[in-house]
């Protein structure tokens, strides 16, 4: 048996589009592969064929030198095949032991289980308390339920999709010690990630997927990250740097902002200040659940802030609401797309009046002038490149780096003085990444000024000339990058917090 | 096995051929039910006095027009709430306060001629359906009280109400203590517009709100924060929709063109205030707004259709014998089949050969 699991010829279409065209990769036992490629590009499709949630329309697998033709994801588990989604499947009111064995087939909660566990927590080194509630958990520790749910039926290839977007930097290491070790004790695993850093230090074999197509095989330590990105897209990236910085007055400022979360589960914010000036990009990295939400939520005028907190040229503007503050040019793009920043169920031209200046060609005395409207979203689509049928697709057919796109490209076009970003380039694939901060980049070459609240620190440290951290509601002031900024940064993310 | 699986675009076929298959259904559903309880009877006439004569006849066709005036009206107040996520079930309400309001402005001025008299009566109306309404929005925005309960159970509240003023103050001091008003003098009287029937302005106001309403949700930016705050109210938030005023801003439409259409049908059909004036057509309207999908120039046509099962049912009762319920029943399978036939917009019935699953 040479390979894990082979793959010949797997197609898989969907109407006109092949999402899978004529695919062939083998996956050798104990090994870390990564399977690469921009949003659109066939992954999912990929593995959901291998995880037998999807049926291919033509071409074999062969599953350790056997016809492999699984119908379910249950016919998948039983061979041996596990997945860790990118979003969890857990019971935040259960306890870590009740949820692995909702999972599992067969097995009863008693000691000898929950000794178990511990047992594979050790052995990986997965540190777990099965006694702990979910909900009380960090988005790092629920992901090490996931794996261990998985580690439970012994696979033989465990697939990743997108492990460590949620993660900080230490879960990150963490991670790829078990992952080493896994692979050490004979299990391969496939790994699908967007972060081509993390992959050049883990994966030894990669299979690239361009436009439903495998491109590429390579192994992944044998070229620079540039060089992996341009082979997911099949084109150069244009070297992101931002030349000469010339920053102007202050135009932004937080000033002692506290605020007690209304929500049972929110974050309180806690005394947070921070300046901007003209020209400049600041950014506040953290981990997701650490008051980003809370902050947004704030900065966009959703909730209202107390007096003087937040001061633009001079103007409190804590009571105005989210329509008042674009009048004075800031502009928005929240983290959550659907449901958030667009209508899901609206047409991307309807959507294009969320966000709307007084002054704008879109409504007069209220009365909307569709024939502009329609100009303007077209604009959009062209010049970020949306791909959408037409400006009249609902939000929802959109893939999320499309949507992306086309969120970024409404708030872009108004040409704010200050644009509050969260998350720009969320679930993006690496061209697209490229080209939404490029064009942040050359907003801010204008003399606008950008928040940027992420917890991507590689798009931060690109983008940022000036770097917050945010940990259970406290922002830390601006690091000084000099001398190991990265691990002060990284100190700041886990907790704690600069006085 | 059959599945019903998502459509990636809502079907542009089926957004008409669902209601056309709706009507299928129930006519034929219909069908069914008459050949299973009438015996003696030829189904074909009870087909023709319920689906046809109502539409041949001038008569049954100026009913028709009479009974869809207070249905249109309702209906689109109706249809605003619902697409802001705002469920004002008690429009029979609203609308039993308008009628008494208006009327009493009607009844003060007893005899006074004057142009003016109708125009206020109206004002009167709106401001009672509005006030009437504000209640469950009031309630609704300082403490999280459902307006669904609220909204319905005073609706009860309205009809006894009506019963104590036709019983007390309104009562029509030489009408032989029948609990009704005085019958209302000419000036307090709707205009009729088609002579020799019930046809009067109120069918030119229902168009004319109509189009007023199809212009403010597609061309204007409060249709647009309507939609939004109903169905992405944090999306609203963004857009800095102030969602407080959603709900206070179609409470009170839905309420005052309620309260207009219990004058225009006091001041209309009925010409006085009676125990006659609640006719559940603020219930009634609910399914107008629906088989429209909310659509204002739609509601006309679903108020027409709903209308001719109403007449439709009257025919078949004084014809037959058959109960009057059947209205009800008729009202009832289209709403149901509609709503059912809606799915396959979004959705594609697909026949697959089964699988075997393994357990």
């Amino acid at each position: 048996m040479k390979y894990q699991l082979e793959l010949q010829n797997i197609t898989k279409s969907y109407g006109d589009l092949k999402a899978n065209n004529d695919i062939s990769l083998s996956i050798e036992p104990a090994s870390i592969h990564a399977l690469l490629g921009e949003n659109g590009a066939g992954k999912s499709t990929l593995v959901k064929v291998i995880y037998g949630s999807l049926q291919a329309d033509s071409g074999q697998m062969q599953w350790r030198g056997e016809a492999y033709t699984p119908k379910s994801p249950f016919e998948a588990r039983e061979q041996g095949i596990a997945m860790v989604f990118q979003h969890f499947s857990l019971f935040e009111s259960l306890s870590v032991a009740e949820n692995i064995v909702l999972g599992l087939d067969g097995v009863v909660l008693d000691d000898d289980f929950t000794e178990k566990i511990i047992k594979y927590s050790k052995q990986y080194g997965l540190d777990i308390n099965p006694q702990q509630v979910v909900g009380d958990l960090s988005v790092g520790a629920r992901q090490r339920v996931e794996i261990i749910r998985c580690l439970m039926q012994n696979p033989k290839l465990l697939i990743m999709d997108e492990p460590t977007s949620v993660l900080t930097p230490q879960e990150v290491t963490d991670l790829f010690v078990t992952l080493r070790k896994l692979s050490e004790d004979g299990c391969a695993i496939l790994y699908i990630s967007h972060k081509l850093e993390e992959v050049r230090q883990i994966c030894s074999k990669a299979s690239i997927l361009r436009g439903g197509k495998l491109v590429q095989n390579c192994n992944p330590q044998d070229h620079n990250k540039q060089e992996l990105a341009e082979m997911m897209i099949g084109k150069k990236l244009i070297q992101l740097a931002r030349s000469n910085i010339t920053t102007g007055q202050d135009i932004f400022s937080i000033n002692n902002l506290s605020r007690k979360s209304e929500d049972m589960f929110g974050v309180d914010l806690h005394d947070i200040s921070l300046t901007i000036k003209e020209g400049s990009i600041v950014g506040i990295a953290g981990v997701a659940g650490n008051g980003q939400d809370e902050l947004m939520q704030l900065l966009i005028g959703e909730v209202e802030a107390p007096t003087d907190n937040l001061v633009f040229k001079g103007e409190d503007i804590g009571r105005l609401n989210s329509h008042q503050r674009r009048q004075l040019s800031i502009f928005f793009i929240p983290e959550e797309r659907l449901g958030h920043g667009a209508v899901p169920d609206m047409r991307l031209n309807e959507n294009m009046l969320l966000s709307r200046p007084q002054q704008s060609e879109m409504t007069s005395y209220g009365v909307i002038n569709w024939n502009n409207v329609e100009k303007l979203t077209q604009q959009v689509i062209d010049d970020f490149k949306v791909q959408t049928q037409s400006s009249k697709m609902q939000a929802k057919s959109l893939s999320g780096g499309n949507l992306q796109k086309f969120m970024v490209g409404r708030e872009l076009i108004q040409n704010p003085e200050l644009l509050i970003v969260s998350q720009p380039t969320w679930g993006v694939d690496a061209g697209s990444e490229n080209n939404i901060h490029q064009s942040l980049i050359a907003l801010a070459d204008q003399g606008s000024a950008i928040l940027i609240i992420s917890q991507d620190l590689d798009e931060i440290l690109t983008l940022c000339e000036q770097i917050h951290v945010l940990s259970e509601g406290k922002l830390s002031s601006a690091v000084d990058m000099g001398d190991n900024g990265l691990e002060k940064i990284s100190n700041l993310m886990l907790g704690s917090v600069e006085k | 096995m059959i599945r019903l699986i998502p459509r990636t675009q809502p079907s542009k076929a089926m957004i008409f051929l669902s209601p056309l298959l709706a009507l299928t259904l129930t006519v034929v559903t219909a069908f069914f039910i008459f050949t299973f309880i009438l015996t003696d009877i030829e189904i074909s006439r009870v087909f023709y006095a319920l689906f046809v004569e109502p539409l041949i006849d001038t008569y049954y066709i100026s009913e028709l027009l009479v009974k869809a005036v207070p249905l249109i009206m309702i209906a689109l107040g109706l249809s605003i709430g619902f697409r802001a996520g705002v469920w004002n079930i008690g429009a029979e309400g609203q609308y039993v306060i308008g009628g008494i309001t208006g009327g009493a402005v009607a009844l003060f001025f007893y005899d006074v001629e004057g142009f003016w008299l109708l125009p206020l009566m109206s004002l009167a109306a709106i401001l009672g359906g509005m006030f009437y309404a504000s209640i469950a929005a009031f309630l609704r925005i300082k403490y999280q009280v459902n307006e669904i309960l609220v909204t319905l159970m005073l609706t009860y509240v309205a009809v006894l109400f009506l019963s104590a003023m036709l019983q007390g103050p309104m009562r029509d001091p030489s009408g032989f203590n029948f609990p009704e008003s005085r019958l209302f003098h000419d000036s307090a009287l709707l205009p009729i517009i088609w002579q020799g029937t019930r046809v009067n302005l109120g069918l030119v106001f229902a168009i004319i709100f109509s189009f007023v309403t199809w212009f403010g949700i597609k061309k204007h930016i409060s249709g647009m924060q309507i939609k939004i705050t109903g169905s992405a109210p944090r999306a609203a938030k963004f857009a800095g929709f102030d969602d407080k005023k959603t709900i206070w801003f179609s409470l009170l439409i839905s309420g005052g063109i309620a309260g207009l259409a219990g004058l225009f049908e006091a001041a209309g059909p009925i010409g006085q205030l009676n125990p006659g004036l609640p006719q559940f057509y603020g219930f009634t309207a609910i399914i107008v707004a629906f088989l429209a999908r909310l659509h204002p120039i739609a509601i006309i046509f679903s108020a027409l259709l709903i209308a001719l099962t109403y007449i439709g049912g009257e025919n078949a009762q004084i014809y037959f014998n058959l109960p009057s319920s059947i209205t009800n029943v008729f009202q009832g399978m289209l709403l149901f089949y509609f709503l059912a036939c809606d799915i396959l917009i979004q959705y594609k019935i697909v026949f697959i050969k089964a699988i075997r699953q393994k357990l």
